[in-house]
């Protein structure tokens, strides 16, 4: 069993009376890359900011390398990237890093930040000036740039190409093989799947699923049906092979293991049902099929 | 840590110093205005206007770097969730709130020089040595009490609103202190007003230095200075806590 760095420990945290976790369970264990997965709103990014101290939980306990998370002897191993609509806009990329170096005790070499990054070329442009795929790359710089052993990554990737965000998942991926530990949350589950040893499925604030990408996977494969169908909840939730049900007025959503087989039994008992639609499964809806449980019971 | 500090207030000024928005408005406001009402309308019954009005304008001057600099900076830096970033670094908040009062007195003592270069070369305005040097320590010390005006505004105001906040704040309490008119033309109920706003006693102590003798005592007015900072700090501590748990 390998030491944890960080843990959360029956972490409820409300806004209003929305409750955004809820009894949460967390221990992100030493080394390696944890994978945070889970839709807008499932808790993410409240429970980063409870892991770095920005907010404090309104019952249970939140600690990183087993103190209170947000002392400065902690925040010296830490670096995190969150999601931040703006940074000073008239410094440029150099002054950024440096500055944020600066705070570090043993903070990596100017140019190795750079490389890693992929900013070569932009050191003297101001941030303002950058694309969007450049900003989100200067964040990632500045929360590597103390060479911290637990990094946070809120959301690393979304709105990067293709090419950048595979080159920034081979970054972390060595960052992680150094022995360094890289918190990341994502909601492409194909991300938490190149990069993840371990994969923590968020759900309303709640662990739904937590294991290896190939776990997760299983669990979450199959295909989701979609129609219009005059069927009563109960029947559907009986037909073999349903994981899960959502339903919109006369529309249906059902997460099942095959398509066919529960098709041909809601074709056969519903001559009226129409709008047929199939796709594979995607995110959204394996949070159907992993929560389909804790929703009957709520 | 003085390295760390050196190199954010390094940083602070020149990010500042790249916004036209900030630099041109805080440097040239007060010198444009002084060249106005200081040296093309010079009438001065009693006093020499060139002089007095150095006081003012220079106490007009400390306002614009300080509340522009906080009210504003602040309120957009915490809106982008930068300060979130810099909460987690791993750098005391006082090297960043430092870093900008050091800036906001460098641009305050900036402002003064051209004041003071303009009332010197064609102003006629002349003092002994010491009396210079006394009042650059004055507007530049008379920035922190703005400072922390500015804080508490950038960390209760959203930032769309604080650039309007600020705004309406900055020319109204200017004159209302009398910085670009004498108090004295002012109705009395007016005048009684201006005790209340704190550019009003720095003008005070800016005033004495230049040889005008105020009303009240120089040591009450640096405590109404000091008092005012205390309270914009309580206030500006309680929107950092309530920022911290949002």
């Amino acid at each position: 069993m390998k030491e944890s760095v960080a843990r959360l420990q029956g972490v409820t945290r409300r806004y209003g009376k929305h409750i955004a976790l809820d009894a949460l369970d967390l221990v992100i264990p030493d080394g390696g890359v944890y994978a945070l997965l889970g839709p807008n709103g499932a808790g993410k990014t409240t429970t980063i900011s409870l892991l770095l101290g920005l907010l404090t939980p309104d019952t249970g306990e939140a600690t990183v390398f087993g103190r209170p998370p947000g002392d400065i002897a902690s925040r010296r191993a830490i670096g995190a990237m969150l999601q931040v609509s703006g940074v000073p806009a008239t410094l440029t990329v150099r002054e950024h890093i440096e500055q944020f170096s600066g705070y570090y005790p043993k903070p990596l070499p100017f140019a190795q930040v750079m490389a890693r990054a992929g900013l070569e070329g932009l050191e003297e442009r101001r941030f303002g000036r950058l694309s969007a795929g450049q900003k989100q790359r200067t964040l990632f710089a500045l929360a590597i740039c103390g060479d911290p052993a637990l990094l946070f990554l809120d959301e690393p990737t979304v709105g990067l190409d293709v090419e950048v965000r595979r080159r920034m998942w081979s970054v972390i991926r060595n960052l992680a093989d150094d022995g360094r530990t890289v918190v990341l949350t994502t909601h492409y589950l194909e991300e938490a799947d190149a990069l993840a040893d371990c994969v923590g499925v968020l759900s309303r604030g709640r662990l739904a699923a937590e294991g290896t990408p190939a776990q997760i996977k299983a669990r979450v494969g199959g295909r989701i049906i979609r129609c219009s169908t005059a069927l009563d909840e109960a029947v559907l939730r009986a037909l073999p092979g349903v994981r899960g049900l959502r339903r919109h007025r006369t529309q249906v959503e059902l997460a099942v293991d095959e398509a066919e087989p529960v098709l041909r039994e809601m074709l056969a008992r519903d001559a009226a049902l129409t709008g047929i639609e199939v796709t594979g499964i995607g995110l959204d809806e394996a949070f159907l099929s992993l929560t389909a449980g804790t929703r009957e019971a709520a | 840590m003085f390295a760390i500090l050196g190199r954010e207030t390094r940083l602070q000024v020149i990010g500042v110093w790249r916004m036209p928005a900030f630099a041109v408005p805080t440097l040239m406001f007060p010198a444009m205005f002084y060249i106005f009402f200081a040296l093309l309308f010079t009438r001065s019954p009693g006093m020499h206007m060139p002089t007095w009005l150095l006081a003012t304008y220079g106490v007009f001057g400390v306002m614009g770097p300080a509340l522009f600099g906080f009210g504003i900076g602040v309120a957009v830096e915490k809106g982008e969730g930068w300060l979130r970033l810099k909460r987690i670094a791993p750098v005391s908040p006082l090297v960043p709130l430092c870093a900008r009062t050091l800036m906001a007195m460098l641009f305050a003592l900036i402002v003064f020089v051209i004041l003071a270069s303009l009332g010197a070369a064609f102003g006629d305005v002349r003092m002994p040595r010491a009396d210079w040097i006394a009042l650059a320590v004055t507007l530049t010390a008379g920035a922190i009490p703005f400072c922390a005006m500015g804080l508490a505004a950038g960390l209760w105001l959203s930032p769309q609103a604080a650039p309007a906040v600020m705004n309406l704040v900055y020319l109204p309490l200017a004159f209302l202190s009398g910085l670009w008119i004498p108090l004295v033309v002012f109705p009395a109920w007016l005048q009684q007003l201006a005790v209340i706003l704190p550019p009003y006693h720095l003008a005070a102590i800016a005033l004495d230095v230049v040889g005008s003798k105020p009303a009240e005592s120089l040591v009450g007015h640096v405590l109404v200075l000091a008092g005012f900072t205390l309270a914009f700090l309580g206030v500006a501590a309680a929107g950092w806590r309530r920022m911290r748990e949002s």
